[in-house]
C-alpha cells in the first residue's frame, strides 16, 4: 500500500474523518464497558450526564477544563515548531512552586499587582525549565522528548523534597503540602459558592492571545516554517535555533500558568497530586485541536467532560473511571489517523 | 570509606545485575526499533501491559513462561499497532508513540479494576526464584551478581547475545539495519520496508514488555500502578547512550543499574542528611548527562523517524 496526496479536501472529507474518529473511540470504549459487564448506552448517558447534565456538572467541567487549556496550548505552540515537549507536567509544578513561595506572604501588595506579578514569576520559571532542553537539543543536539520526559521525574522529587522541607506547612498536621496562598493571591470565583474560578478566563484569553501570535504575528510564521521544513526555513533566512528558544520560553511559560491557576483558583495550595497528568492530557488535547490555539479550548472542554463524566458514572455505574484515559488516548490515535486520511489516500497495490 | 565499601559487597552487585535486567530487555527492544527506523515511545507504557499481563497470568494460575509468553505477545499486539500506524500511515512517531504509551497504560489499570475489583491492596503472586548455575556462581564477588539470580536474568544475557548475532550476523538482521539507514536500497533488494519495520518494532515491543514482566515476575511479586516509573524513558537514553550497538547498551545499562543501587545504599550511609529525593532523582539527571555527552558524536541510524514511501526519490 501507499499513500498518494490529495487534492485539497472539501469541507465535507475534512469533518468526515474526524468524526469518524470520535465514532471509533466510542465504539472501542464500548466493547470495554461490555467488557466490564454493563451497558454502553447507560453509560454514555451517565458519562454525558455526569459532564453535563446540570449546572453543576458543566461548571465542574468547565473548572477540570481550565489547567487542560494551558498545557494543551503550552504543547499546541511548541507541536507547530516541532519542538517536542512533553514536560508540561513538570513545568505545571514548577508554576505552582512559585505561585507558592510568593503567594503565602513573602511578598506584600494589593491584589492587582500581585497577582500579575506571581503570574509573571511562574511563567518565567517555567519557560526557564524548558529552556534548558531547547538549549540542549540546538547546541548538543540533545533529543528534548527524552530530557523533558525525564525532567518531570526530576521535578515532582524535587517538589516532594520542597514540601517535607522548606515549603511544608508546619500546621498541616505532618502531610507533605504547603501554607495556603493568602487571600490577596487569589483568583476569584466566577460564581459565589462554586469552584469555576478566573483561571478559566484566564486561560480562555491566553488562547486568543496565542491564535493572535499563531496566525497574525512574524513569530507565528517563523514557527510554522519552522515546524514544516526547518532545513527550508534555515535556507529562508529565518534564525531557526532563536525561533525554537522563543517557542521553548513561550511553551514552558503557558505550561507554567495551569499550576499558578490550579493553586492560585482552585486548590489554594501545594500538594503532590496538584495534576493528575493535566501535562500529558495537555498533548491529547492539543492533537486533537489539531495545533490550533482556538480549538485548544474546545479540545480541552471535551476532553474535561469525559473524564468528570466518567468520574460520575464510575461512582454509579461501577464501569472504572479508567474508561476516561482510555477514551482519550484512543481519541489521539483515532484523530491524527483522521487527519492523516483527510489529506491522503490509501492505494492498495 | 563507608561508602567505597558498599562496593565490595556482594549484595550490591547482586542488586545491579537485578536492577539492569528489566533495563537489559528493554533497552535491547527499543534497540531493535530504532535500528530499523522507529522511534517506539510506547515503551513506558509497554513495559506497564507487560508487567501487568505476566503477572495476571500467573495469578490466573497459569506457569511463569506461560506468563512471560502472555507479556511478549501483549507487547506484539501494541508494537503491531505502533507500527502500523507509524511505518505504512506514517504518522508522527512523537506523537503515536505518546499515544501508544497513554493508551497502553490506561488500558492496563482498567483491566486491573475490571478484573480485580474488590481488591485494596495487589495480590502476591510466586516469582521466579534465583538459580544458582554450578561453578560460576562460587566466584567471588561478581560470581553470586551474574550466576546466581533467576532464569529470566540469564534470558536478558542471552537476548544481548541473540540481538548482537542477528543484527550483525544474519541476513534480517543486515536488513533490519539496512531499513533503518537506505530504505530504498533494500527495496530495490526486492524486500519490503514495511514488513521489516512492522517486524522489528512487534519483536523489540515484545522484550520491552518482557522487561516490564521481568519486574512484577522476578524483582517483586506483585503488581503496582505507576511500578515503571520512567525505566521506559532511561531505556531510551540508554539506547543513545550505548550508540545503538547492543554490546555497549548492555554496559551502559549495568553501569546505571550499579549507580541505582548505590544511590539507594549510600542513602542509608549518610542516614538522612540528604533529602532522599536527591538520591532518586540520581537515575533521571544521570541519564540526562549521560545524553549530553554522547549526543555530540552521536551516530543515529540515518532514517531514524524518517516515515518511507515505497517510489518516493
Amino acid at each position: 500500500m501507499r499513500l498518494e496526496p490529495k487534492p485539497t479536501p472539501g469541507l465535507a472529507t475534512t469533518l468526515l474523518y474526524p468524526a469518524g474518529a470520535i465514532l471509533a473511540t466510542i465504539v472501542i470504549a464500548s466493547l470495554l464497558v461490555l467488557i466490564a459487564g454493563a451497558s454502553p448506552f447507560n453509560v454514555f448517558w451517565l458519562v454525558a450526564k455526569g459532564a453535563a447534565g446540570s449546572q453543576f456538572a458543566l461548571l465542574e467541567t468547565l473548572t477540570r477544563a481550565t489547567p487542560l487549556i494551558f498545557t494543551g496550548l503550552a504543547v499546541a505552540v511548541a507541536f507547530r515548531a516541532k519542538l517536542w515537549n512533553i514536560g508540561a507536567e513538570a513545568q505545571l509544578y514548577i508554576g505552582a512552586v512559585v505561585t507558592v513561595v510568593l503567594g503565602t506572604g513573602a511578598v506584600a501588595m494589593p491584589t492587582p499587582a500581585l497577582i500579575p506579578l506571581i503570574m509573571i514569576c511562574a511563567m518565567l520559571a517555567g519557560a526557564l525549565l524548558l529552556l534548558g532542553p531547547a538549549v540542549l537539543k540546538v547546541r548538543f543536539g540533545v533529543d528534548e522528548v527524552v530530557t523533558t520526559l525525564l525532567l518531570n521525574f526530576i521535578v515532582i522529587l524535587f517538589v516532594s523534597m520542597l514540601l517535607e522541607g522548606v515549603l511544608k506547612d508546619p500546621m498541616g498536621l505532618g502531610w507533605p503540602q504547603s501554607k495556603r496562598v493568602i487571600a490577596d493571591a487569589q483568583l476569584p470565583r466566577l460564581i459565589q459558592g462554586k469552584r469555576l474560578h478566573f483561571g478559566f478566563v484566564i486561560a480562555v484569553a491566553s488562547a486568543v492571545v496565542m491564535w493572535v501570535v499563531m496566525k497574525k504575528t512574524t513569530l507565528g510564521y517563523e514557527m510554522r516554517a519552522v515546524g514544516n521544513n526547518a532545513e527550508a526555513a534555515r535556507f529562508a533566512g529565518i534564525p531557526v535555533n532563536r525561533v525554537l528558544m522563543k517557542t521553548a520560553l513561550l511553551s514552558g511559560g503557558l505550561a507554567a500558568l495551569a499550576g499558578f491557576s490550579e493553586v492560585a483558583g482552585l486548590k489554594g495550595n501545594l500538594t503532590l497530586d496538584l495534576s493528575p497528568g493535566f501535562g500529558y492530557t495537555g498533548i491529547v488535547v492539543a492533537m486533537l485541536a489539531m495545533l490550533n490555539p482556538l480549538g485548544v479550548v474546545a479540545s480541552a472542554i471535551f476532553v474535561a467532560g469525559i473524564f468528570v463524566g466518567a468520574d460520575a458514572m464510575s461512582r454509579s455505574a461501577g464501569v472504572p473511571s479508567y474508561i476516561a484515559q482510555v477514551m482519550v488516548a484512543t481519541a489521539l490515535l483515532t484523530m491524527v489517523t483522521a487527519i492523516m486520511l483527510t489529506r491522503y489516500r490509501i492505494r492498495w497495490k | 570509606m563507608e561508602a567505597f565499601d558498599i562496593l565490595l559487597t556482594t549484595s550490591f552487585w547482586v542488586a545491579a545485575i537485578r536492577i539492569a535486567s528489566p533495563l537489559i530487555f528493554a533497552t535491547m527492544g527499543e534497540l531493535i526499533c530504532e535500528r530499523a527506523g522507529v522511534l517506539n515511545l510506547g515503551i513506558e507504557g509497554i513495559m506497564t501491559a507487560g508487567a501487568f499481563a505476566g503477572w495476571i497470568t500467573v495469578y490466573a494460575g497459569g506457569d511463569l513462561w506461560l506468563g512471560v509468553a502472555v507479556a511478549a505477545l501483549t507487547g506484539v499486539v501494541f508494537g503491531l499497532l505502533h507500527g502500523f500506524l507509524t511505518v505504512p500511515l506514517g504518522l508522527s512517531q512523537h506523537v503515536t508513540g505518546i499515544g501508544i504509551t497513554l493508551l497502553a497504560t490506561s488500558l492496563t489499570y482498567f483491566t486491573y479494576r475490571v478484573s480485580l475489583p474488590e481488591v485494596t491492596s495487589p495480590p502476591k503472586i510466586e516469582p521466579f526464584q534465583p538459580f544458582a548455575i554450578p561453578g560460576l556462581s562460587d566466584i567471588p564477588l561478581i560470581g553470586p551478581a551474574l550466576f546466581n539470580q533467576t532464569p529470566l536474568t540469564y534470558l536478558a544475557y542471552v537476548t544481548v547475545a541473540l540481538v548482537a548475532w542477528v543484527l550483525y550476523r544474519t541476513p534480517v538482521g543486515i536488513a533490519v539495519r539496512a531499513v533503518g539507514e537506505n530504505p530504498s536500497a533494500v527495496e530495490a533488494q526486492g524486500i519490503s520496508v514495511t514488513a521489516m519495520r512492522m517486524g522489528a518494532v512487534a519483536v523489540g515491543s515484545a522484550l520491552m514488555a518482557v522487561g516490564g514482566a521481568f519486574l512484577t515476575m522476578s524483582a517483586f511479586n506483585s503488581f503496582f500502578f505507576e511500578m515503571i516509573n520512567g525505566r521506559g524513558w532511561i531505556c531510551i537514553a540508554l539506547v543513545v547512550f550505548g550508540s545503538w550497538r547492543p554490546g555497549k547498551a548492555l554496559i551502559g545499562a549495568i553501569l546505571f543499574a550499579a549507580f541505582d543501587a548505590y544511590q539507594v545504599r549510600l542513602q542509608q550511609v549518610t542516614g538522612g542528611v540528604i533529602p532522599y529525593q536527591i538520591f532518586l532523582m540520581m537515575p533521571y539527571v544521570l541519564s540526562i548527562l549521560a545524553l549530553i555527552v554522547v549526543a555530540r558524536r552521536a551516530t543515529y541510524p540515518k532514517a531514524l523517524m524518517v516515515p518511507y514511501q515505497k517510489g518516493e526519490r
